[in-house]
């Protein structure tokens, strides 16, 4: 990374941790959205970008760390720790046992596997009525303020939170993909057959990662179910996955900022758009044709010549 | 026994859909690799098309006509502008189709609205075949036939003619039918042009009983995709035979465990991917 970059991303941590003493509580909010996505939009860069693993149902482990801490604290009315602790084990989990199905293949198969497995728990939140609520979701999801007893509250409050949870994700998966394991999965990445003739074990490399990106997804999930208080069957369906790949293909993968960037980008252009017209998706789907043919290597990887 | 044969007959009319669909959409990944989320889109804009058709002449005929014929255009374009640039890249066409299937979406939302209807079909379609206490309506018959004479028409094509045995050798290598003197970047056109046809039809012949509503793109999408991966991806047998599996499947599983319909889909995908990555007729 450049000195440039390295400024770049100085000032830009400068200002978000600014940002609350001169925006209104609207643009906090927003900046909040950008920050719980970016550590999920971070979280498939780690498969998608590092390991070459494209997977398409990626929000839908989201989704269940979310729904499990929406179910936990509205209908047992569990304390906060049991629902952050419970939310974080049942995604990964989740991972774990979708990662023993997905990660003996590769490549296009891998992409529709895991379309098909994101859209059956999709199909599962807006079935299974008992227990998910269907289509009307979970609500009353208590502020994470209140629910963990914290002295201050309000948006201010919740935003620095999730700064704290974004800096604590968003280093372990920095030193994740910079350790020997990381860059293992980058050797996975750019030629499996040689990896496996060097003795590694590449199997579990694509395994382990599915589950460390399903762990940092829940670590969203949970603040997603805090951040907004509601959780519904639309946070884990088809669009939602492929947004989230969009943030990172936009951004640029294997770079981790990429995605970061990626997200912002798409969370402010939906809610600026939204305020002017009901066709976001068209906005949308115009937008994934203008960014592949434009930038297919993604806006943080334009100005550099070899990609990480 | 009665609820047995009805269910199964059922079953083979969710399977012939499949079929309708799934058929252009493992053709398509075949010859291109390319993996259509706009392919639910397909059948969709087919309904719609056929929609606003019937409403005018009243001829389901006219109906499925002009949904094929404009949504095969439509793929055509597709291909030619906006995937083919990028033939060695899956990802990027992927996304290339993600945004065409939400800009369809958006735009059928846009021009038809949010209502959901049903297909007006012919006259002597209707009513219901009688055999002892089975009751079976005629139009599902129809559907089924119909979309096996499709199957056995693509069958030949695919086997019998000049222009199968160019799709065979392109599916198998495209490099050494492109040298053979192939001409692979107009089939792939046709081959994704047709699918697109296909997929339309099926939404013609679906639209008199699952009809059309907003969202019907994406609920379609998965279950033509664990087909593909069932039968294994570029392979019309494979088409065929996991429409049948997956349409048997899904449809005892909606009528024995409503609520956990997806999850039962779920059980044949794992079972074949367990023992065979590559589907049950696929080539790694």
């Amino acid at each position: 990374m450049g000195a440039r970059r390295l400024t770049l991303l100085v000032v830009l941590a400068l200002l978000v941790i600014a940002a609350p003493f001169v925006l209104s509580s609207y643009w906090v909010g927003l900046l909040t959205e950008v920050a719980i996505l970016a550590i999920l939009a971070m979280s498939l860069d780690v498969l998608l970008g590092y390991t070459g693993l494209p997977s398409l149902g990626h929000a839908s482990l989201f989704g269940v760390a979310a729904y499990a801490v929406a179910l936990l604290s509205t209908r047992y009315g569990m304390n906060f720790w049991t629902c952050v602790f419970a939310g974080l084990v049942v995604g990964t989990l989740a991972s774990a046992v979708i990662g023993l199905i997905v990660s003996h293949v590769r490549d296009v198969y891998f992409l529709m596997i895991t379309l098909a497995i994101g859209m059956v728990l999709w199909g599962l939140s807006y079935r299974w009525i008992p227990v998910t609520g269907g289509d009307n979701g979970l609500s009353g999801i208590p502020s994470l303020e209140v629910h963990a007893g914290l002295p201050f509250a309000g948006p201010t409050a919740f935003y620095y939170v999730t700064l704290v949870v974004f800096a604590l994700s968003a280093g372990a998966m920095v030193l994740l993909v910079r350790s020997p394991f990381g860059l293992t999965l980058r050797g996975i990445r750019e030629n499996e057959g040689r990896m496996k003739s060097l003795g590694f074990n590449t199997w579990l490399h694509c395994y382990l990662s599915f589950i460390v990106s399903g762990f940092f997804a829940s670590v969203a999930g949970v603040m997603w179910a805090y951040y907004n208080g509601f959780v519904s069957p639309t946070y884990l369906d088809l669009t939602a996955s492929s947004e989230l790949f969009l943030m990172v293909t936009l951004g640029g993968p294997a770079t981790l900022v990429g995605p970061v960037l990626g997200a912002g980008m798409i969370v402010l252009l939906k809610n600026v758009m939204s305020a002017y017209t009901a066709r976001w998706l068209l906005i949308l789907g115009t937008v994934y044709i203008v960014a592949i043919l434009t930038a297919p290597k993604g806006v943080w990887n334009l100005g550099s010549r070899r990609s990480a | 026994m009665t609820y047995l044969i009805t269910q199964t007959l059922n079953g083979l009319f969710s399977a012939a859909l499949l079929f309708l669909i799934a058929s252009g959409l493992t053709l398509a990944f075949g010859v291109m690799k390319i993996v259509n989320i706009a392919h639910g889109s397909f059948y969709m804009l087919g309904v719609y098309i056929a929609y606003t058709v019937i409403l005018r002449t009243q001829s389901l005929l006219l109906g499925a006509a002009a949904a094929i014929v404009v949504v095969s255009a439509l793929g055509f374009v597709m291909q030619r502008f906006f995937l083919r640039r990028f033939g060695n890249d899956p990802l990027a066409q992927m996304m290339m189709t993600m945004g065409f299937a939400l800009l369809f979406r958006d735009a059928t939302l846009m021009i038809w609205g949010g209502d959901p209807f049903t297909l007006q079909y012919p006259g002597w379609l209707r009513g219901s075949m009688e055999a002892g206490d089975v009751v079976f309506p005629y139009y599902r018959l129809f559907v089924i036939v119909v979309a096996a004479l499709v199957g056995v028409a693509l069958w030949a094509i695919n086997e019998k003619t000049l222009l199968g045995a160019r799709l065979r050798a392109t599916v198998d290598d495209p490099e050494m039918a492109s040298a053979m003197g192939i001409n692979v970047t107009l089939l792939s056109g046709l081959v994704f042009a047709a699918g697109a046809g296909l997929a339309a039809f099926g939404g013609v012949m679906g639209g008199p009983i699952l009809g059309g509503y907003a969202g019907l793109d994406f609920d379609l999408l998965p279950l033509a995709f664990v087909v593909v991966i069932v039968g294994g991806m570029g392979s019309l047998k494979g088409a065929f035979v996991g429409s049948l599996v997956v349409g048997m499947i899904d449809n005892y599983g909606k009528a024995l465990v409503p609520e956990l319909s997806y999850f039962t889909l779920f059980a044949p995908m794992i079972l074949v991917l367990a023992l065979k990555p590559t589907g049950l007729y696929g080539r790694a």
